[in-house]
């Protein structure tokens, strides 16, 4: 897999860095130092995925993601700044995922990985997800768990369809709460926690430890595919 | 239904104004000599003997062995003498007893009246300064002293005792009756048992017949029955607890300067204490009442505090009379019962007038409109002031004769070119010109001179004043009434014009006054300003005083003066303290030669005016009183956005320095920050050469990652501390969290055993996300640190009594013993714990973040194994049950 992937950052030793672990895994990697360099890069490279730092010199990295999105990237912001609220406008203006400064090299490919996925998903309408022995069928809204079917309520189906067509990605409160529950709704959070608990009862192995449905904290929900546990299991026997 | 269980607020507020102050219990007898003194004395060394701190303020036991005895060993405040007509008084001392401030004081003979030159003119008002400090008082009272029944006891009696007491103190006391059947109190008198002062032998020998100490006894009874009773109210009503008691009614009692006004006033407060209705004295100021003389006006303003004393509301309304003015008062308070003296005029007047009390009755349909008469024999008053021009100018008189003189001319050479028949009209016009521009007298005269002339000049036979045409004398007779009711009406015009210039006058002094107030930016400029005005307004000294430090500082004066006397500046002090005014023309320190005016907004006294009128009676004319007040007020809420101005000045500046924090603490973590991420994730990234390197590699990780938990840690208790969190509560799934703060934590805890004990069913609690998931990083973290290497970690959360508990457990050597609220102070580390390389925050940042989301922390040993036990605790308001 050659994807072009492009750098924004306006540290050297940071842009270095990931242009270098992201090549060591077989990615092509270019680097921009401001909002223009990455504009120019997008124009020219047509880059799948943008790695993103928001405090840029010349733009507030937040006014780039709209147009990145539009270029057809895929947007993996990377921050120091760690505010809630950052967060969620970075990720209610079109970013696929967030991570917070100090990161995880394995962590930030894991989550290019999914973004990439997702990127191809989105792309192709797969009406069938399945995330271990889950099986989520998007076209006869449907779920079914070891082969037997799982009796979610409306609002509990709208829910996990919704995280379902974005797999990996962090939708947020008010994001979903919009979606599912309608205009008007967007700080009725509780609703979303009721769901959400119902959804891991019916679907989780252990809902205590839920694999599927994962909580960011203030943020929202992802619904974690198989993926980045292997990831993680792939990193620690290194 | 529910509108009367409701606790009615201002029940509330009168049993909680009692709270806090101290309470009074009064021993209340008939007639000197029941024994109240010595009941009182009894009950105390009970009191003290059971180890109270009960001590005598002033005890007369009038030399009888009896209550001598029983005064022994109690604790005296000495008295302080006070020198009066060459003689010494001694007078109870309240300062020593403040100073002293014991449990209880003794305080005989609650109506006294003090040596003048005294702090109170009362001692009552010693003693409610005594229990506004907080001390529980004892005192006696006979009920011929209490002023709503001095009247009542006065009309059988026939003995009028000056010294009275208001009513209020008696109604938020506790009564204990100190009773003796009539017969004995009279076996005692005979015995010689009964003080009697010399002068007061003869009067009281009428006073001590069995029938009026018969009456007395049924008087005192009834009314310690009505106090209880209205006791009793309060606290059904401050409790909602459902009763019943007259709903609604409101009494008005209407006061004027006539004498006998006050047993007005009394009688109604009988009448108001036995509905148990609020009740309020009004005035209706007239034209006439701006007429008033100095004795007049004092008997009004003596008849309103009165009032006052009693518990009444009292106000002052305009009218243009008394009837319209009381009409109108009546409708804007929804009064349900009218109390009218009816006064001795005559029938000629009311014919005139009309009866105000026959037009009120149908004018107010569904008032009860009570009647009394003004019983008492006339009072002096002030003979009619003379209006200017009472009998008119002489210029007056002099124009109109000579109008008078011109028409008729001009009516003698008209006639000359032939008879006019309607030549009396033209006479109407000096008539009507001296009537309304000299008023009733000039107009009179005006009137007979055209009569005369007309007779004289025109009427057949001509040149003689001789009438013989009856229809003659009427035109006569209308000359004469157009003059008097022109007079009248131009009369009645004036004075409205009069009175309206005068409150236009007032209106525009407020006006000025507080537009130069919205310039002023400062106490002292505020302070010049409003005592030119009172200087202006007022004709009066003035100086304003405010609290710089503790003391009161002169900050203004009016004509300049430096200092104030000593006992002027102890009633500025006093006025400031209580709120009320004080110095000469109050009830208080009235040897002061200033009367000062407490300026209060906000619920708060800020400055004190004084006035000082040296050439006058008073400070301060009654009818001043509420033009003085609205000055006060405005400068008031002038003090009020001073003293504002100056506390946003200081929080701005705060502000501003938070504001700076925050940017230093935003650089610092960006800074630090990214330096950092670049060694870890380079060390990271790095593929050692040999073993050796792999182990040294690994070290520098694990030292810089070491730092960056350091310097998050650092950053964290720095938001803390500059208290800059923001917070976002939101409904939390305490599952969703710790599975969270679990998952985050995976590499930390490197597969250590997790006990999870949390019930999908827990309702939601209410918190910051971010924040609360820093408090589990963080105590998790803390578990894994201080515990045995792979032991489990519980984290358990159950629904208490009160909230929610979650608890993050761990099985290890545990907290030292007397440990346990320090661990969550910054950089405590647990003696000998070195090896875990903590930074000594994370428990502190624990407690700071959940301090500031309002929830408790708590540490304690495990009782069933060797482990700490760290715990967060959700109070009712933190939590919220789904909807589902």
């Amino acid at each position: 897999m050659s994807a072009t992937l492009l750098v924004v950052d306006d540290e050297t030793a940071i842009r270095r860095l990931l242009a270098a672990s992201l090549a060591r895994v077989g990615y092509k990697a270019i680097e921009a130092g401001d909002a223009r360099g990455a504009l120019a890069a997008l124009a020219i490279d047509k880059p799948a995925l943008v790695l993103l730092d928001l405090g840029l010199p010349d733009r507030d990295g937040l006014e780039l993601i709209p147009l990145l999105k539009a270029g057809g990237a895929a947007v993996l912001v990377i921050s120091a700044r760690d505010a809630t609220e950052q967060k969620v406008a970075a990720l209610d203006l079109g970013a696929d995922d967030y991570v917070t400064k100090p990161f995880d090299s394995e962590e930030v490919l894991a989550r290019i990985r999914t973004a990439l996925r997702h990127r191809l998903a989105a792309a192709t309408e797969a009406p069938l997800v399945e995330i271990g022995d889950v099986a989520i069928d998007l076209a006869a809204r449907l779920v079914r768990k070891g082969g037997a079917e799982v009796h979610l309520t409306p609002k509990e189906y709208d829910l996990l369809a919704q995280l379902a067509s974005h797999p990996g990605k962090v939708l947020t409160h008010a994001h979903l709460l919009r979606q599912v529950w309608g205009p008007g709704h967007e700080h009725d959070i509780e609703y979303l926690r009721v769901a959400a608990r119902g959804i891991r009862k019916k679907v989780e192995d252990d809902p205590s430890r839920p694999l599927i449905l994962r909580n960011e904290p203030g943020v929202g929900y992802r619904l974690v595919p198989r993926e980045i546990p292997q990831a993680d299991r792939s990193s620690r026997e290194k | 239904m529910s509108e009367d269980t409701r606790a009615d607020p201002e029940a509330l507020l009168r049993v909680a104004a009692r709270e806090g102050r101290g309470r009074l219990k009064v021993y209340l007898g008939a007639a000197p000599g029941v024994g109240k003194t010595y009941k009182m004395l009894g009950d105390a060394a009970t009191l003290r003997d059971d180890g109270a701190d009960v001590v005598i303020g002033i005890v007369e036991t009038h030399s009888r062995n009896e209550t001598e005895a029983k005064a022994q060993g109690f604790t005296v405040i000495p008295r302080k003498e006070v020198a009066w007509q060459g003689g010494v008084l001694g007078e109870m001392d309240i300062d020593a007893i403040l100073a002293r401030h014991p449990a209880l004081v003794l305080v005989d003979e609650l109506a006294h009246t003090n040596a003048p030159g005294s702090r109170h003119d009362k001692r009552w008002q010693d003693v409610e300064e005594i229990l506004a400090a907080g001390i529980d008082v004892w005192s006696t009272l006979n009920i011929q002293h209490l002023e709503s029944l001095n009247d009542v006891v006065a009309s059988f009696t026939k003995v009028r005792v000056r010294e009275t007491l208001p009513d209020r103190l008696l109604d938020e006391a506790e009564i204990e009756i100190v009773d003796l059947p009539p017969d004995e109190l009279i076996e005692r008198l005979r015995h010689g048992k009964v003080y009697i002062p010399e002068e007061a032998t003869r009067a009281l020998g009428h006073f001590f017949s069995k029938s009026n100490l018969s009456a007395l006894r049924e008087l005192t009874l009834r009314r310690a029955a009505q106090t209880v009773d209205a006791q009793m109210l309060d606290y059904l009503r401050a409790h909602a607890l459902a009763g019943s008691w007259a709903a609604g009614e409101r009494l008005v009692v209407a006061v004027s300067e006539l004498p006998g006004a006050d047993g007005l006033v009394r009688a109604t407060k009988r009448l108001a204490d036995a509905l148990r209705a609020p009740w309020t004295a009004v005035h209706i100021e007239t034209p006439r009442s701006a007429r008033l003389g100095p004795t007049d006006n004092a008997r009004l303003a003596a008849n309103l505090s009165l009032a006052a004393q009693l518990g009444a509301q009292v106000a002052s309304v305009p009218g243009e009379s008394a009837r319209e003015g009381l009409k109108r008062f009546i409708t804007d308070v929804r009064a349900t019962q009218v109390i009218l003296g009816k006064s001795t005029r005559s029938w000629w007047f009311e014919l005139r007038h009309g009866s105000v009390v026959d037009r009120l009755v149908r004018e107010t349909p569904g008032v009860a409109v009570h009647v009394l008469p003004l019983a008492e024999a006339p009072a002096p008053t002030d003979s009619p002031p003379r209006r200017p021009g009472r009998w008119g100018p002489p210029l007056g008189h002099a124009v109109s004769l000579a109008l008078v003189a011109a028409v008729t001319l001009a009516g003698i050479s008209v006639s000359a070119f032939g008879t006019v028949t309607n030549i009396a009209l033209l006479y109407l016009l000096p008539v009507l010109f001296a009537a309304t521009r000299y008023g009733l007298a000039t107009g009179l005269v005006a009137g007979l001179a055209s009569s005369l002339a007309y007779n004289f000049f025109f009427i057949p036979p001509t040149y003689t004043l001789t009438i013989q045409d009856p229809q003659n004398i009427i035109s006569v007779l209308v000359l004469i009434g157009v003059a008097v009711v022109a007079s009248s009406l131009a009369a009645r015009v004036r004075e409205q014009a009069m009175m309206a210039q005068h409150s236009a006058r007032q209106n525009a002094a407020l006006a000025g006054f507080a537009r130069l107030l919205t310039a002023v930016r400062s106490n002292g400029e505020l302070g010049q300003l409003l005592c030119a005005e009172v200087v202006r307004l007022f004709d009066a000294r003035a100086v304003f005083l405010t609290l710089q430090g503790d003391t009161l500082a002169l900050l203004a004066a009016n004509p300049p003066e430096d200092s104030l006397q000593t006992l002027e500046h102890a009633a500025a002090r006093w006025a400031f303290d209580h709120n009320l005014p004080a110095g000469r023309g109050s009830d208080t320190l009235t040897a002061s030669e200033w009367l000062f005016h407490p300026i209060a907004a906000g619920g708060k006294v800020r400055a004190v005016v004084g006035l000082a009128r040296p050439e006058a009676p008073a400070p301060l004319r009654p009818d001043q009183l509420p033009m003085l007040l609205s000055l006060f007020d405005q400068a008031g809420m002038a003090l009020e956005r001073i003293a504002l101005e100056a506390d946003m000045a200081v929080v701005t500046r705060l502000e501003e320095r938070d504001r700076l924090r925050s940017a230093l603490l935003a650089s610092v973590s960006h800074d630090l920050r990214t330096p950092l991420t670049t060694i870890v994730a380079t060390l990271a990234a790095m593929a050692p050469a040999s073993d050796e390197q792999a182990v040294q590699l690994a070290d520098a990780r694990a030292e810089a990652e070491r730092l960056q938990r350091f310097f998050a840690n650092l950053l964290d208790i720095a938001r803390i501390e500059a208290g800059s969190l923001r917070q976002a509560t939101e409904p939390v799934d305490i599952a969703d969290a710790v599975a969270s703060a679990v998952h985050d934590l995976r590499r930390a805890l490197a597969g250590r055993p997790i006990r999870l004990d949390v019930s999908p069913e827990l309702p939601f609690v209410l918190v910051d996300p971010q924040l609360f998931h820093h408090c589990l990083i963080n105590l998790i973290e803390n578990a894994a640190k201080y515990g045995n290497p792979d032991s489990p970690i519980t984290i358990a959360a159950h629904r208490g009594w009160q909230g929610l508990t979650l608890h993050v457990i761990d099985e290890g050597p545990g907290l030292p013993p007397g440990e346990e609220t320090r661990v969550f102070d910054n950089f405590t580390r647990i003696a000998g714990s070195d090896r875990t390389g903590g930074t000594g925050l994370g428990l502190a940042i624990v407690r700071g973040f959940a301090e500031a989301m309002g929830l408790a922390v708590s540490a304690a040993n495990r009782s069933d194994a060797s482990g700490a036990d760290f715990a967060l605790h959700f109070d009712e308001a933190h939590l919220k049950r789904s909807a589902a």
